[in-house]
Protein backbone atom coordinates (compact mmCIF):
# COMPACT_ATOMS: atom_id res chain seq x y z
CA UNK A 1 0.00 0.00 0.00
CA UNK A 2 1.27 3.51 -0.61
CA UNK A 3 0.53 6.40 2.02
CA UNK A 4 -1.99 8.41 0.84
CA UNK A 5 -0.66 11.81 -0.65
CA UNK A 6 -1.01 14.55 1.33
CA UNK A 7 -2.23 18.22 -0.41
CA UNK A 8 0.32 21.12 0.53
CA UNK A 9 -0.48 24.70 0.33
CA UNK A 10 0.87 25.10 -3.37
CA UNK A 11 -1.13 22.20 -4.78
CA UNK A 12 -4.43 23.55 -2.83
CA UNK A 13 -3.65 27.04 -4.09
CA UNK A 14 -3.86 25.88 -7.57
CA UNK A 15 -7.39 24.12 -7.28
CA UNK A 16 -8.52 26.54 -4.93
CA UNK A 17 -10.84 28.51 -7.82
CA UNK A 18 -12.62 25.19 -8.98
CA UNK A 19 -12.76 24.14 -5.14
CA UNK A 20 -14.45 28.03 -4.69
CA UNK A 21 -17.14 27.17 -7.64
CA UNK A 22 -18.11 23.67 -6.58
CA UNK A 23 -16.26 21.68 -9.75
CA UNK A 24 -13.94 19.46 -7.58
CA UNK A 25 -14.45 15.80 -7.22
CA UNK A 26 -15.47 14.47 -3.46
CA UNK A 27 -12.30 12.79 -2.90
CA UNK A 28 -9.87 16.04 -3.89
CA UNK A 29 -12.63 18.35 -1.35
CA UNK A 30 -11.91 16.00 1.58
CA UNK A 31 -8.14 15.86 0.73
CA UNK A 32 -8.35 20.07 1.14
CA UNK A 33 -10.66 20.05 3.79
CA UNK A 34 -7.89 17.93 5.41
CA UNK A 35 -4.91 20.57 4.74
CA UNK A 36 -7.58 23.30 5.60
CA UNK A 37 -7.96 22.16 8.99
CA UNK A 38 -4.36 22.19 10.04
CA UNK A 39 -3.46 25.25 7.71
CA UNK A 40 -4.80 28.64 9.25
CA UNK A 41 -3.19 30.51 6.21
CA UNK A 42 -4.83 28.40 3.72
CA UNK A 43 -8.09 28.97 5.59
CA UNK A 44 -7.64 32.66 5.11
CA UNK A 45 -6.79 32.48 1.61
CA UNK A 46 -9.60 30.20 1.03
CA UNK A 47 -11.71 32.74 2.93
CA UNK A 48 -10.64 35.94 1.46
CA UNK A 49 -10.81 34.75 -1.93
CA UNK A 50 -14.42 33.66 -1.46
CA UNK A 51 -15.22 37.02 -0.08
CA UNK A 52 -13.54 38.64 -2.99
CA UNK A 53 -15.26 37.19 -5.69
CA UNK A 54 -19.02 37.54 -3.58
CA UNK A 55 -17.70 41.57 -3.98
CA UNK A 56 -17.07 40.97 -7.56
CA UNK A 57 -19.99 39.70 -8.08
CA UNK A 58 -22.36 41.73 -5.97
CA UNK A 59 -24.62 43.40 -8.33
CA UNK A 60 -23.50 46.54 -8.16
CA UNK A 61 -26.06 49.69 -9.66
CA UNK A 62 -24.21 47.29 -12.76
CA UNK A 63 -24.05 50.07 -15.32
CA UNK A 64 -26.36 50.51 -17.94
CA UNK A 65 -25.98 51.95 -21.35
CA UNK A 66 -26.92 55.61 -20.58
CA UNK A 67 -29.79 57.12 -22.70
CA UNK A 68 -27.79 59.48 -25.22
CA UNK A 69 -24.84 56.49 -25.83
CA UNK A 70 -28.28 54.14 -26.81
CA UNK A 71 -29.50 56.59 -29.13
CA UNK A 72 -25.86 57.09 -30.49
CA UNK A 73 -25.97 53.51 -30.94
CA UNK A 74 -29.09 53.60 -32.91
CA UNK A 75 -28.37 56.31 -35.32
CA UNK A 76 -25.06 54.78 -36.61
CA UNK A 77 -26.39 51.11 -36.64
CA UNK A 78 -29.18 53.07 -39.23
CA UNK A 79 -32.25 51.98 -36.52
CA UNK A 80 -33.64 55.48 -35.89
CA UNK A 81 -37.31 53.91 -36.09
CA UNK A 82 -36.80 51.50 -33.35
CA UNK A 83 -35.41 53.55 -30.62
CA UNK A 84 -38.68 54.11 -29.09
CA UNK A 85 -39.34 50.22 -28.69
CA UNK A 86 -36.29 49.72 -25.91
CA UNK A 87 -36.81 45.75 -25.51
CA UNK A 88 -34.91 45.14 -21.94
CA UNK B 1 -25.50 40.21 -16.85
CA UNK B 2 -27.46 39.52 -19.53
CA UNK B 3 -31.51 39.76 -19.60
CA UNK B 4 -32.71 35.81 -18.92
CA UNK B 5 -36.14 36.73 -19.14
CA UNK B 6 -35.37 38.28 -22.88
CA UNK B 7 -37.19 36.65 -25.50
CA UNK B 8 -35.02 34.23 -27.10
CA UNK B 9 -33.69 35.74 -30.60
CA UNK B 10 -34.17 34.50 -33.87
CA UNK B 11 -30.41 33.73 -35.83
CA UNK B 12 -33.09 33.26 -38.71
CA UNK B 13 -34.59 36.34 -38.88
CA UNK B 14 -31.23 38.02 -37.80
CA UNK B 15 -29.43 36.72 -40.85
CA UNK B 16 -32.62 37.47 -43.16
CA UNK B 17 -31.93 41.22 -42.08
CA UNK B 18 -34.73 42.05 -39.71
CA UNK B 19 -34.21 45.33 -38.51
CA UNK B 20 -36.46 44.94 -35.27
CA UNK B 21 -34.59 41.80 -34.71
CA UNK B 22 -31.45 43.61 -35.03
CA UNK B 23 -32.64 46.54 -32.86
CA UNK B 24 -33.71 43.82 -29.96
CA UNK B 25 -30.37 42.00 -30.29
CA UNK B 26 -28.55 45.49 -29.81
CA UNK B 27 -30.92 45.95 -26.68
CA UNK B 28 -30.38 42.63 -25.21
CA UNK B 29 -26.48 43.02 -25.14
CA UNK B 30 -25.87 46.67 -25.49
CA UNK B 31 -25.39 46.93 -21.68
CA UNK B 32 -23.03 44.11 -20.58
CA UNK B 33 -20.71 45.26 -23.84
CA UNK B 34 -20.63 48.86 -22.58
CA UNK B 35 -19.72 47.39 -19.13
CA UNK B 36 -16.86 45.30 -20.76
CA UNK B 37 -15.83 48.62 -22.59
CA UNK B 38 -16.20 50.73 -19.43
CA UNK B 39 -13.48 48.07 -17.30
CA UNK B 40 -11.19 47.25 -20.11
CA UNK B 41 -10.41 50.59 -21.27
CA UNK B 42 -11.32 53.16 -18.47
CA UNK B 43 -14.01 55.78 -19.95
CA UNK B 44 -16.80 56.19 -21.23
CA UNK B 45 -15.62 57.70 -24.69
CA UNK B 46 -13.92 54.43 -25.75
CA UNK B 47 -16.67 52.35 -24.27
CA UNK B 48 -19.09 53.85 -26.46
CA UNK B 49 -16.57 52.93 -29.34
CA UNK B 50 -16.20 49.58 -28.46
CA UNK B 51 -19.94 49.72 -28.33
CA UNK B 52 -20.46 51.07 -31.89
CA UNK B 53 -17.86 48.79 -33.10
CA UNK B 54 -19.33 45.78 -31.86
CA UNK B 55 -22.83 46.10 -33.19
CA UNK B 56 -21.01 47.60 -36.69
CA UNK B 57 -18.75 44.58 -37.26
CA UNK B 58 -21.57 42.25 -35.74
CA UNK B 59 -24.27 43.69 -38.85
CA UNK B 60 -21.46 43.05 -41.25
CA UNK B 61 -20.30 39.31 -40.18
CA UNK B 62 -24.13 38.25 -39.12
CA UNK B 63 -24.70 36.24 -42.92
CA UNK B 64 -21.69 34.51 -41.87
CA UNK B 65 -22.51 33.83 -38.82
CA UNK B 66 -22.74 30.33 -38.12
CA UNK B 67 -24.03 29.42 -34.60
CA UNK B 68 -21.27 26.99 -33.73
CA UNK B 69 -21.23 29.40 -30.47
CA UNK B 70 -24.50 31.41 -28.86
CA UNK B 71 -24.73 34.54 -30.11
CA UNK B 72 -23.48 35.86 -27.07
CA UNK B 73 -20.80 34.43 -26.87
CA UNK B 74 -20.25 35.68 -30.61
CA UNK B 75 -20.51 39.21 -29.42
CA UNK B 76 -18.40 39.07 -26.35
CA UNK B 77 -15.77 38.00 -29.00
CA UNK B 78 -16.06 40.83 -31.30
CA UNK B 79 -16.24 43.19 -28.07
CA UNK B 80 -12.96 41.60 -26.90
CA UNK B 81 -11.16 42.02 -29.91
CA UNK B 82 -12.70 45.37 -30.47
CA UNK B 83 -11.33 46.16 -27.18
CA UNK B 84 -7.87 44.87 -27.21
CA UNK B 85 -7.43 46.67 -30.28
CA UNK B 86 -8.48 49.96 -29.17
CA UNK B 87 -5.90 49.48 -26.27
CA UNK B 88 -3.54 48.70 -28.75
CA UNK B 89 -4.01 51.96 -30.60
CA UNK B 90 -3.05 53.95 -27.23
CA UNK B 91 -0.49 51.34 -26.91
CA UNK B 92 1.45 50.72 -29.97
CA UNK B 93 4.23 48.83 -28.48
CA UNK B 94 2.49 46.27 -27.45
CA UNK B 95 1.25 43.60 -29.74
CA UNK B 96 -1.95 42.13 -29.88
CA UNK B 97 -0.07 38.78 -28.93
CA UNK B 98 1.17 40.85 -25.98
CA UNK B 99 -1.86 41.50 -24.74
CA UNK B 100 -3.14 38.24 -24.98
CA UNK B 101 -0.45 35.82 -23.60
CA UNK B 102 -0.14 34.51 -20.54
CA UNK B 103 2.52 36.58 -18.18
CA UNK B 104 4.52 34.13 -16.12
CA UNK B 105 4.87 37.08 -13.73
CA UNK B 106 1.07 36.96 -12.86
CA UNK B 107 2.00 33.93 -11.29
CA UNK B 108 1.23 34.66 -7.39
CA UNK B 109 1.81 33.76 -4.03
CA UNK B 110 -0.37 34.84 -1.30
CA UNK B 111 1.63 36.96 0.71
CA UNK B 112 -1.50 38.54 2.53
CA UNK B 113 -2.61 36.70 5.64
CA UNK B 114 -5.10 39.10 7.06
CA UNK B 115 -8.55 37.65 7.42
CA UNK B 116 -10.81 40.08 6.58
CA UNK B 117 -13.97 38.06 5.47
CA UNK B 118 -16.12 38.90 8.15
CA UNK B 119 -16.01 42.95 7.95
CA UNK B 120 -19.70 43.49 8.14
CA UNK B 121 -21.32 44.05 4.43
CA UNK B 122 -21.52 47.72 4.60
CA UNK B 123 -18.45 48.10 5.06
CA UNK B 124 -17.12 46.18 2.64
CA UNK B 125 -19.17 47.26 -0.22
CA UNK B 126 -19.41 50.96 0.85
CA UNK B 127 -18.98 53.65 -1.96
CA UNK B 128 -14.88 53.87 -1.03
CA UNK B 129 -14.85 49.93 -0.85
CA UNK B 130 -16.45 49.20 -4.00
CA UNK B 131 -13.90 52.31 -5.41
CA UNK B 132 -11.43 50.21 -4.57
CA UNK B 133 -12.15 47.11 -5.81
CA UNK B 134 -13.06 49.22 -9.50
CA UNK B 135 -9.22 50.42 -8.56
CA UNK B 136 -8.48 46.91 -8.46
CA UNK B 137 -9.74 45.76 -11.02
CA UNK B 138 -8.84 48.16 -13.58
CA UNK B 139 -5.29 47.25 -12.18
CA UNK B 140 -5.05 43.84 -13.60
CA UNK B 141 -3.26 42.81 -16.63
CA UNK B 142 -6.00 43.03 -19.67
CA UNK B 143 -5.65 38.85 -20.31
CA UNK B 144 -6.66 38.28 -17.23
CA UNK B 145 -8.68 41.33 -16.49
CA UNK B 146 -11.16 39.76 -19.50
CA UNK B 147 -11.43 36.44 -18.23
CA UNK B 148 -12.85 37.82 -14.64
CA UNK B 149 -15.30 40.21 -16.66
CA UNK B 150 -16.94 37.46 -18.77
CA UNK B 151 -16.77 34.70 -15.77
CA UNK B 152 -17.44 36.54 -12.55
CA UNK B 153 -18.62 40.05 -13.21
CA UNK B 154 -21.04 39.09 -16.51
CA UNK B 155 -21.58 35.31 -15.07
CA UNK B 156 -20.94 33.29 -18.36
CA UNK B 157 -19.38 29.62 -18.19
CA UNK B 158 -15.82 28.54 -18.11
CA UNK B 159 -16.51 27.02 -21.58
CA UNK B 160 -18.67 30.07 -23.11
CA UNK B 161 -15.58 32.48 -21.86
CA UNK B 162 -12.91 29.72 -23.43
CA UNK B 163 -15.07 30.16 -26.75
CA UNK B 164 -14.91 34.22 -26.01
CA UNK B 165 -11.21 34.29 -25.96
CA UNK B 166 -10.21 31.98 -28.11
CA UNK B 167 -8.56 30.11 -25.15
CA UNK B 168 -8.86 26.45 -23.42
CA UNK B 169 -11.12 25.78 -20.73
CA UNK B 170 -7.38 25.45 -18.69
CA UNK B 171 -6.33 28.87 -19.95
CA UNK B 172 -9.27 30.23 -18.82
CA UNK B 173 -8.87 28.54 -15.17
CA UNK B 174 -6.06 29.05 -14.66
CA UNK B 175 -6.22 32.73 -15.76
CA UNK B 176 -9.41 33.43 -13.01
CA UNK B 177 -7.58 31.92 -10.55
CA UNK B 178 -4.84 34.47 -11.01
CA UNK B 179 -7.37 37.16 -11.58
CA UNK B 180 -9.06 36.21 -8.20
CA UNK B 181 -5.28 36.05 -6.30
CA UNK B 182 -4.57 39.14 -7.62
CA UNK B 183 -7.72 41.01 -6.70
CA UNK B 184 -7.31 38.74 -3.49
CA UNK B 185 -3.78 40.51 -2.09
CA UNK B 186 -5.16 43.98 -3.47
CA UNK B 187 -8.52 43.64 -1.12
CA UNK B 188 -6.80 41.98 1.84
CA UNK B 189 -4.34 45.24 1.79
CA UNK B 190 -7.12 47.75 1.80
CA UNK B 191 -9.41 45.62 4.10
CA UNK B 192 -6.85 45.41 6.80
CA UNK B 193 -6.06 48.87 7.31
CA UNK B 194 -9.98 48.92 7.81
CA UNK B 195 -9.77 45.81 10.17
CA UNK B 196 -7.03 47.68 12.08
CA UNK B 197 -9.24 50.95 12.29
CA UNK B 198 -11.91 49.02 13.98
CA UNK B 199 -10.14 46.91 16.54
CA UNK B 200 -8.37 50.49 17.65
CA UNK B 201 -12.13 51.21 18.05
CA UNK B 202 -13.40 48.80 19.95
Amino acid sequence: MTDPVHLNCESLLGSLSEYIDGELGQELCREIEKHLAGCENCRIVLNTTRRTIDLVQAPAEAANVPDDVRERLFKCLNLDDYLKSRSR
Amino acid sequence: MINPTSQELSLEKLRAGDRAEFARMVDTFSSPIYRLGLRMLGNSQDAEDVLQNTFLNALTHLPEFEARSSIATWLYRIAANEALMSIRRKKPEVTLEDLRADDPDTELIPAAFVDWSALPEKELLSEEGRKNLEAAIASLPENLRLVLILRDIEGISIKETAEALGLTDTNVKTRLLRARLHLRERLSTYYSEHLIHEERND
